[in-house]
């Protein structure tokens, strides 16, 4: 390398600058209110009252869960036909997926509840039926569907890419082995899509479990989710050590996540190259 | 993958494109100010002022100014109109919200519409400066009712703006029965279609006249009690709201909601199916006043407001639009004000039990209801 | 397996597309309500395009954008290249580390754990107010700087060091081989890197929601405050005004990448031979 290890010091400078006053400065701070009192006293009263937020902290993990799973079943198929449309096709479906993503999220949501209430566009179909009202609005489904609804262009993208890339002639040679369409799938398609699969799942997971909004617009009481509770935590009070505790253990939780996320690409990631 | 690029940069462009070319001629018309006519000559002389040019910081509830929609008057912006000064207007959700903002320093504004209780505090804790009346001779129509209230005994620091109080809303459709207690609310009947307050304070004071008690009581098992009911309720409740009720409620998505008084009347206008009573075990009656914060930045601009929202005709369609119960004696005997004898906003005194002020409490118990709050909303 | 997957594909644009289909049909309802149709009318659209208080937001949007997405691309570009060129490996590492955080931080505890630094400071600076449009832009370039490094760094690495050291050999002095040599190689990635910020500065609510101090409130923070209140029509036919805009540009940008495509194919054909 010939820059001067000055120069680099140069272009490094305001960026680790910014990073650290910016990210670390401000996590530190976070850590530091959730072990702290209201008098900057070191305490483990916050992290112990966690246990108190433990049902609303496992419904949140539990939500994302199904909501990542569902739009994994869903997004595949899809993905896949995509990958073998006429390239035209691709396109213009590529370009229909991210459309929506393109509205803002709080209308994007708040526009099922049109669809969902008591009084919405299904119950009303449902009521010249004679069925109903059907409780819609307000159930954990609601919640889940609002969530699938706003991340899946994040499954359905990742995965649709690395299937475009997966050489044909393997699917031959695959058939030309003697192995049927389902064998395909499961040994030659499905590993190898795989990098996609864990970035689209890391992608519909995170925003999932850490949401607010979805639950407060969709659900109901018995739905609250930790995004919401940290929000009106420092709604109510700018300097809620309680919030901050919340928000030290949801990022364990996304950090736990990832690392996990992480060590399944990575193995299998080596199994593709050999 | 570059053209890709290039043709989403275009897209950009363009969409901005679009949209200001939407928006070019509407700022226009704003400042035309052909809608403001009638009231803006009369005023004139009086709103001019060297202070044009400068910013005006006011933080207030949602839904409660008259702005402009359904032909009403856009206060904000005749103001501005008026004067020259450019109105920054925020909304908070709840007393304590915008008191969380403030007292830490986050931000800061030049008018504040917080309620009675809220104020109590905020003066015992020196967030509020003194108001200069020279400068506000509109205070001489205020109601000598709500002067010297509790909490600004001397009318030092506030100016009412508006009067209220809570009721029950309920929709006939599904409620046929007839209603006149809070115990409604604990109905199994309607599990799923009850709604109620999503703050601490409104929410204990059902729960407090249900058992009788004060509701500034400080006794915590008082307050244990209280919400203990609430648990109680916890899974017959559709949501926690504010201003989302008036969807839920115009809407026919909800059955039943304590509410304000004055919201009433607009979700009624929506849906005439909805009906209103004052519980027999009491209810809560509160006064929103006009303050200005320590760290106001624009005194002079703030009392020019103040007097501005006291003109009869702003007040006049303030008093129309929000519905709530006027202080203001030029707009309750205006002979063009249509909600004059309302019995709801205005009624007998008979008619209504028990009414109660919320007073600041102080601050153990305070964060000892805070505490108990948070529990009643995981439960 | 092939009609399974086009029934899950027209299932999923169905799914995609009903509430837009809603937001469109209820945008002209005549009425107030978001829930009962009761007719026809363009009136929300004369209300949305006469409130000065959309129009404002929608400015200050793309202004708070524009801005924060053009100091991300250039903080995050110069950023990107101090990273390729550095040494140490477990300082690049952790400066990777770090620049990972705001991407995979949920939005909530990024918006939060800034809000408690600009109020700290704020305190220890004696503001009148800690939170201001700069708070909100700091926070902003934060989250975007990420995406624009990410962008930048894989093309760094596809040009490598070989053209800027010939170029240097050639008498240019580093930053002259830069800008001649690098720049113009990497200049795809910071285009990228500058859209994607763009369109995340543009989006963001979450972390405006906890920055933002008085008197510049974006369209998410409007769009937030109106579903907060009784919701009329009007932020149905903002939405439909959006969408019907992205579309006709997304469609025309599909006919003229088909042309160019078409155009360019026989030529590609030629060069092969």
């Amino acid at each position: 390398m010939k820059h001067s290890s000055l120069g680099t010091k140069i272009l490094n400078a305001p960026y680790i600058l910014w990073s650290v006053l910016f990210i670390i400065v401000p996590l530190v701070i976070v850590v530091y209110f959730a072990f702290t009192d209201q008098n900057g006293a070191w305490t483990l009263a916050n992290i112990a009252e966690i246990k108190d937020y433990g049902e609303i902290l496992l419904r949140s993990i539990g939500y994302a869960v199904v909501a990542t799973l569902i739009t994994l079943v869903t997004s595949y198929p899809v993905a896949y036909f995509m990958s073998k449309a006429k390239a035209r096709t691709q396109a213009i479906m590529m370009m229909l997926i991210m459309l929506p993503m393109w509205m803002n999220l709080l209308i994007r949501t708040y526009s099922w509840t049109t669809i969902l209430e008591k009084n919405g566009i299904i119950n009303t179909l449902l009521g010249y039926l004679g069925i109903g009202p059907l409780p819609l609005i307000g159930t954990s489904g609601a919640v889940i569907l609002g969530m699938i609804y706003n991340y899946i262009p994040y499954m359905i993208l990742p995965i649709y890419t690395i299937m475009v890339k997966i050489d044909p002639a393997l699917l031959e040679a695959a058939s030309d082995l003697g192995s049927n369409g389902f064998d395909r799938l499961k040994r030659v398609i499905f590993p190898l899509s795989l990098p996609g699969v864990v970035s689209g799942i890391t992608m519909v997971f995170v925003p999932s479990v850490s949401t607010f909004y979805i639950a407060d617009k969709l659900g109901s009481t018995k739905t609250l989710m930790i995004g919401d509770m940290i929000q009106k935590k420092f709604d109510i009070n700018l300097y809620s050590n309680t919030g901050a505790a919340l928000s030290f253990v949801l990022m364990l939780i996304i950090l736990i996540s990832l690392a996990v996320m992480h060590k399944f690409a990575g193995e299998d990631g080596e199994a593709i190259i050999v | 993958m570059k053209k890709r690029l290039i043709s989403l940069f275009a897209l950009l462009i363009a969409v901005c494109c679009v949209f200001t070319a939407c928006g070019a001629p509407d700022v226009k018309s704003d400042t035309d100010g052909n809608s403001i006519s009638g009231i803006a000559a009369s005023l004139e002389s009086k709103y001019t002022t060297s202070l044009a040019g400068t910013t005006l910081n006011v933080f207030n509830w949602g839904e409660y100014i008259s702005d402009g929609s359904d032909d009403s008057m856009d206060v904000i912006a005749e103001f501005e109109e008026l004067t020259g000064i450019q109105v920054n207007y925020d909304n908070f959700e709840s007393n304590e919200t915008m008191y969380s903002k403030l007292q830490s320093g986050a931000v800061s504004y030049d008018i504040i519409i917080p309620s009675d209780y809220m104020i109590e505090r905020m003066i015992s804790e020196d967030l509020l400066q003194k108001l200069d009346f020279s400068k506000i001779p509109n205070y001489k129509f205020i109601d000598e009712k709500y002067k010297n209230l509790y909490f600004d005994e001397n009318n030092e620091y506030s100016v009412p703006y508006n009067v209220g109080m809570v009721g029950l809303i309920y929709n006939t459709t599904i409620v046929t029965e007839e209603v006149d207690s809070w115990e409604i609310m604990w109905d199994e009947k309607y599990a799923d279609q009850i709604l109620t307050f999503n703050n601490s304070r409104d929410a204990f004071a059902i729960a407090q006249f249900m058992l009788g008690q004060d509701l500034n009581s400080t006794n915590k098992e008082d307050w244990d009690k209280a919400a203990d009911l609430l648990k109680e309720q916890t899974p017959l409740l559709q949501a926690r709201v504010m201003d989302e009720v008036f969807n839920k409620m115009e809407g026919g998505n909800a059955a039943i909601a304590p509410y304000y008084a004055g919201d009433f009347l607009t979700m009624y206008d929506a849906n005439e199916d909805l009906a209103f009573v004052y519980p027999k075990e009491g209810t809560n009656i509160f006064v929103d006043s006009i303050c200005v914060p320590k760290n106001a930045q624009n005194y002079d601009a703030a009392m020019l407001f103040i007097n501005f929202l006291l003109e009869p005709e702003v007040g006049l369609a303030n008093a129309e639009y929000i519905c709530y119960a006027s202080p203001n004696t030029a707009v309750v005997n205006h002979e063009d004000y249509s909600l004059k004898g309302n019995e709801i906003l205005y009624p007998d005194d008979e008619a209504v039990a028990n009414t109660q002020y919320f007073h600041d409490i102080d601050p153990e118990i305070r964060s000892y209801y805070e505490k108990l709050w948070e529990e009643i909303l995981r439960s | 397996m092939k009609v399974f997957g086009r029934i899950c594909t027209i299932l999923m644009f169905v799914f995609l597309y009903a509430p837009m289909a809603v937001m469109i049909v209820f945008s002209f309802n005549s009425g107030r309500s978001t829930f009962v149709f009761e007719g026809f009318s363009t009136r929300w659209y004369e209300t949305l395009f006469q409130s000065s208080q959309t129009m404002t937001a929608l400015k200050n949007t793309l202004i708070l954008a524009i801005i924060s997405a053009l100091i991300a691309t250039l903080l995050g570009t110069v950023a990107a290249v101090g990273i390729y060129h550095m040494r140490s490996k477990w300082l690049k590492s952790a400066v990777m580390t770090t620049t990972n955080i705001p991407m995979m931080n949920p939005d909530v505890v990024t918006g939060v754990s800034l809000m408690l630094l600009f109020v700290f400071i704020g305190r220890l600076i004696g503001a009148s107010e800690s939170l201001s449009f700069y708070t909100l832009l700091i926070a902003h370039i934060t989250f975007n700087l990420p995406y624009v490094i990410l962008n930048v760094l894989p093309k760094l690495r596809q040009v490598g060091n070989t053209l800027s050291e010939a170029a240097q050999d050639l008498g240019c002095t580093p930053v002259q081989s830069f800008f001649k040599v690098i720049f113009p190689n990497i200049s795809s990635g910071i285009v990228s890197g500058f859209l994607m910020a763009f369109t995340l500065s543009l989006d963001d609510f979450v972390i405006s929601y906890f920055t933002n101090g008085t008197g510049f409130q974006t369209l998410p923070l409007l769009i937030y405050s109106k579903t907060k209140k009784s919701v009329k029509p009007d932020i149905y036919a903002l939405s439909t005004v959006i969408f019907i805009a992205v579309l006709l540009l997304l469609i025309l940008v599909n006919i003229v990448q088909a042309k160019s495509e078409n155009k360019k194919a026989p030529q590609k054909e030629r060069n092969m031979i």
